[in-house]
Parts: C-alpha cells; structure tokens; sequence
C-alpha cells in the first residue's frame, strides 16, 4: 500500500467528514489524486463504509448491547464461514469475530432493550444446529470505542499564551 | 524598604513581551488561542506509565547531580543514532530542568563581564536575558524574511567583534519555524572556526523537521563537536513540557562547570521525569513521528489558509509555528495583535515578542486540531477583510 493511501486513511479513519480539498491541502497533494485513492481503495474494500461515533447513551433513547460468545461445531470443507454467515445476517448483529481461545465466535448485538437480546439469543442464535452454547455479557458503560474516548470531552488544558 | 532592595541588573531586564501579552488575553474567557508555544498532545501514555511505575516502585530519591545514568546513556545512543555525534555519557552529556536551564548554565559557565553573545533574531524569548544575568553582553543578529529566517556567514560575519565569544543557534527556531540545512551551518561553522567563538546549539525542535528536511546538529560538522553545547529536550518532540527535562551535550571542559552550577542550584532534574524519559528515548520513535506527521498536516493547511487570505509567509520548515507578514496593514505587530483579540477574539502572538525584528510579523502556532485552526483562520480571514475594506 502506498504512503498516500496509508496517511488517507490515518486521518479519515478518525474523521470521515473532511473533504477531498481539505485532505489535499494537509496531505501535500492534488484533489484528483485525493478523489481517485478514495474511489481505489472504496472499491478494493479496504474502506468498507463511513459511520458515524454516535454516544447513544446521552440520548436518552434505550439500547442494550450485548457481547456474546458462542461455541459452534465446525462443518467438515466449511469450518467455522458458513455458521458465521448465518449470524451476521440477522441485522440485529452488529459484529462477528472468530476467535481464538475458550469461545469460537464473538457476536455483538444491538438491542432495544434485555427482552428482545434475550430474545434473540433464545429463540435464534441457540437453536442454530451447529451452535453448541451460548454466554451472553451485557455491556454496562462504554469508556473508549473505536480508539475515541466517549466518557469525557477534550478541553485544552494549556495555558493560553506561552513563549 | 531599603533604596536598594532588589538587583539592579534583574530590575533593569525588559519585561517578557509573552507576558503582556498574556495578561491582556487572559481576561478574554472566550478567545481562541494559537498563541501556545508547546504540544497539543498530550504525553504518550507509555511514557506517563513508565513515570508511574517508577514512582509506585519508591524511585523518590535525589538521582546523581548529572541524571540517572540510563537516561544519560540513551541521549549518547540518540546523539549517535540522530547525528552520528560520539558524546561520552559520563563525561560530555547531563541532565538538565528544560533545555531552559542549559542555556542559562552554558552562559554562566563560559562568559566573563564584558563577553558578547551573537543572538540571531526573531528568536526564544530567554538567550538576552540569560546573557545578561551572565554580566555578558547581547548583540543581536536581526534576521531577514529574503534568508527564509536563516542566519547567514556575512550576517554573523558583520557582528563579530574581538569580545564576541558565544554565538546563539536557535534552529528549527520559534517563532519563525526556519531551518538551518547542511550547506548553511557549513557556511557558519567555518566564520565560527575562524573566530574562535564557540556555538550554543539549542536543536530543542530538531524532531519536527518537514518536507523530508532531516535536522543537522552544527556539531557534527567538522571540527564543530569541541566547541559546541547542543541543548535540546523532551518537551516538544515527546509532547513532555510539564516534566521539565533537557540536557546539554559538549566539551567536557563547559560541561564540568555546568554541572557544578547545576549542583548547586538545582541537585538534579526530578526523578520521575527521568525514568519517563528513558522510556521515551527507548520506544518514542513510532510516536514523534507520528506527530511530526499531524503538524506536516496543519503546516500545510495553515500555509493554505494564508495564502488565500493573501497574507505573505515564507514556507517554514520546522518547529510548530509559521510566521506571517501583516505589514501591509499599517500597524505595529502588538497593535493587530490587540485588535484582533478584541474583535475577532483570536490571540496570536505579536512578533515583537521574539526581538524587535519581529514587527511587522505575528507568531502563529498550529499545535492545535484542524478544526481549531480553521475556525481561528477564519476569524482571521474576517479581520482582514474588514481591514483592507477600511484602508482601501
């Protein structure tokens, strides 16, 4: 991967909604150059989407996330893709890994509320043929998420003037 | 009170231009700053965690007058690894509060009453006054926007007199953000020799460093390494201001008599600082250079801004700061800066502050987000405006 694509990313990654213009001005580039390694690396997937860090906690609308680890057998010719691809299209699940350790796959899910969590871990992700057990974790208090810190703001601290 | 309470010669020392300044912004809540001299990061976190542990592990003692030996042996191996500078960590390098206080120490070491220092400026607000308290006397070299802010052999040529024995090098410098590359200290090295002065080289911005320009110590020239103290620092590459911690690299000879006032008045750079340090020295590489990445970013964008508001500014290579020309307004440096604060609430700070060569000029820092930046640019942009609506 070249250096322009890397730095692209080192900033987006931590600002998905500065423009192309600005991205050429700080990175030292042309628009163009700018506009065709997005467009390279949107279609190569290595820039998979642009989201937005929203805090869901100080809106005051209600959602439980859970962190499951699911023990699953795996599937001769198959190993563990086929199962996990059963998981991740429910739309409640927001993220599957494959582990390695006590657990195979972790799910993370996305819930109005405990009911409808359980709910789906009950009557969905249990009564899939392959999956052996399940333990559910429910998130209490996310301090730091995706490299960005969502219990207290910055505030520059430094003296106003200094030499 | 006794006529004669305090010391003439500190009585007689100017007032920092910063500190008026800060005094008029400080009562502004609201401003905007780009007036700060130091790193918006904060420290990087295994460095503050290895200043934890050393503390949590009873590391709460005095250390040697010249610094724990460690950090002393990792400044030999960065000197070497950065400019390929052989100092003995015993005998030529030590430990010092801020790289502040070595240049107060190499001053008090060398200069005797009558001594004059070659101090090129606009540049850092503590050389005059430190070679004043030295009973040395100050003889600035005014450095001009046609040289990029470089100092040059015809400049330091011109102000050398027989009494002329410490010349001040204050590169990547503050507040212009000009650097010296190879050929210039060549240039200089060789009036230097010639003279038989000795150079103060305070490299404390020698990481940030930009367009693929790598720092030169003037030390590593030839013949340069005997008679040059590098000061440099943990404070700006390492994002570490609020640790207070520097050193000093030289001929055995000053650094003997540093150490000697510095064991006197200081005992030794705090402890905890120290071991943080080491960590710094040992595993920080990936970290200024990410740093020195974001600062290329906001040099850019800065330069950008300024360039669409017209504003002349030579292209500045180093440290964090760019330095603008805002002499087409008809107003003294002090005098934009004010009305800027009061009706634009930005502070940025007036050339004049860094030597009175700097009129005409303002200090800009952009050791703030982007986002920070645009909106004080914009403001910026607006004043302008305005100004040049009313003058035209």
């Amino acid at each position: 991967m070249n250096t322009l694509k890397e730095r692209i990313l080192t900033i987006i990654e931590k600002n998905s909604r500065i423009n192309t213009s600005e991205l050429a001005i700080m990175l030292g580039t042309e628009e163009e150059e700018i506009t065709c390694a997005l467009a390279e690396m949107e279609a190569d997937g290595i820039i998979c989407g642009y989201h937005t860090m929203v805090n869901w906690d100080k809106t005051g609308i209600e959602k439980v996330t859970a962190l499951i680890e699911v023990r699953v057998t795996p599937q001769r010719g198959q190993g563990f893709d086929n199962i996990a691809e059963r998981i991740f299209k429910y739309p409640e699940v927001d993220t599957v890994y494959l582990m390695s350790g006590g657990y195979d796959l972790m799910v993370i899910l996305e819930g109005k509320s405990l009911k409808e969590v359980a709910g789906f871990v009950s009557n969905k992700l249990s009564t899939l043929d392959t999956v052996i057990g399940t333990t559910t974790h429910f998130i209490l208090k996310k301090y730091k998420d995706h490299g960005t810190i969502m219990t207290k703001k910055d505030v520059d601290i430094r003296e106003i003037v200094t030499p | 009170m006794r006529k004669d309470l305090l010391s003439d010669k500190t009585v007689g020392l100017k007032p920092s231009g910063i500190r008026r300044f800060f005094d008029i912004v400080a009562e502004m809540s609201d401003a905007i700053s780009l007036g700060v001299g130091e790193p918006d990061f904060d420290t990087p976190w295994h460095i503050r965690d290895e200043g934890i542990y050393s503390l949590e592990k009873g590391r709460t003692f005095y250390t040697s007058n010249s610094g724990l030996k460690e950090l002393k042996m990792e400044v030999a191996a960065y000197m070497k690894r950065s400019q390929n500078i052989d100092y003995h960590y015993n005998h030529e390098i030590f430990i010092t509060v801020g790289g502040s206080e070595a240049i107060d120490l190499m001053m008090r070491a060398m200069l005797n009453p009558g001594d004059e220092v070659l101090i090129p400026q606009p540049s850092y607000v503590s050389y005059e006054p430190c070679a004043i308290l030295a009973d040395a006397v100050p003889v600035i070299i005014e450095l001009k926007n046609e040289n990029r802010f470089r100092l040059t052999a015809e400049e330091l040529e011109a102000a050398i007199t027989p009494a002329s024995k410490i010349l001040v090098l204050p590169f990547p410098n503050n507040p212009t953000g000009a650097i010296m590359e190879k050929e210039d200290l060549e240039a200089i090295a060789e009036v230097v020799i010639r003279h038989d002065l000795y150079v103060l080289s305070d490299e404390i911005y020698g990481e940030l460093t930009y367009s693929g320009k790598k720092h030169v110590s003037i030390a590593s020239l030839p013949g340069m390494k005997e008679r040059t103290v590098v000061v440099n620092g943990f404070s700006k590459a390492y994002a570490m201001t609020g640790w207070r911690l520097g050193y000093a690299c030289g001929p055995e000879e000053i650094i003997s008599q540093m150490i000697k006032i510095h064991q006197y008045c200081i005992m030794c750079a705090p402890t905890t600082s120290q071991y943080a340090a080491v960590e710094a020295l040992r595993n920080g590489d990936e970290d200024v250079r990410m740093m020195r990445e974001s600062y290329d970013q906001r040099r850019r964008f800065v330069l950008h801004m300024l360039e669409q508001m017209g504003i002349p500014c030579f292209e500045p290579e180093g440290a964090f700061y760019v330095f603008p020309c805002i002499s087409e307004f008809g107003m003294t440096s002090d005098e934009f800066a004010t009305k800027l604060l009061q009706e634009e609430k930005v502070a940025i700070v007036p050339g004049t502050a860094f030597g009175d060569c700097g009129e005409g000029y303002l200090r800009i820092s952009y050791a703030y987000s982007i986002d920070n930046l645009k909106k004080a640019l914009t403001r910026l942009e607006r004043f302008v405006t305005k100004l040049r609506a009313k003058n035209s």
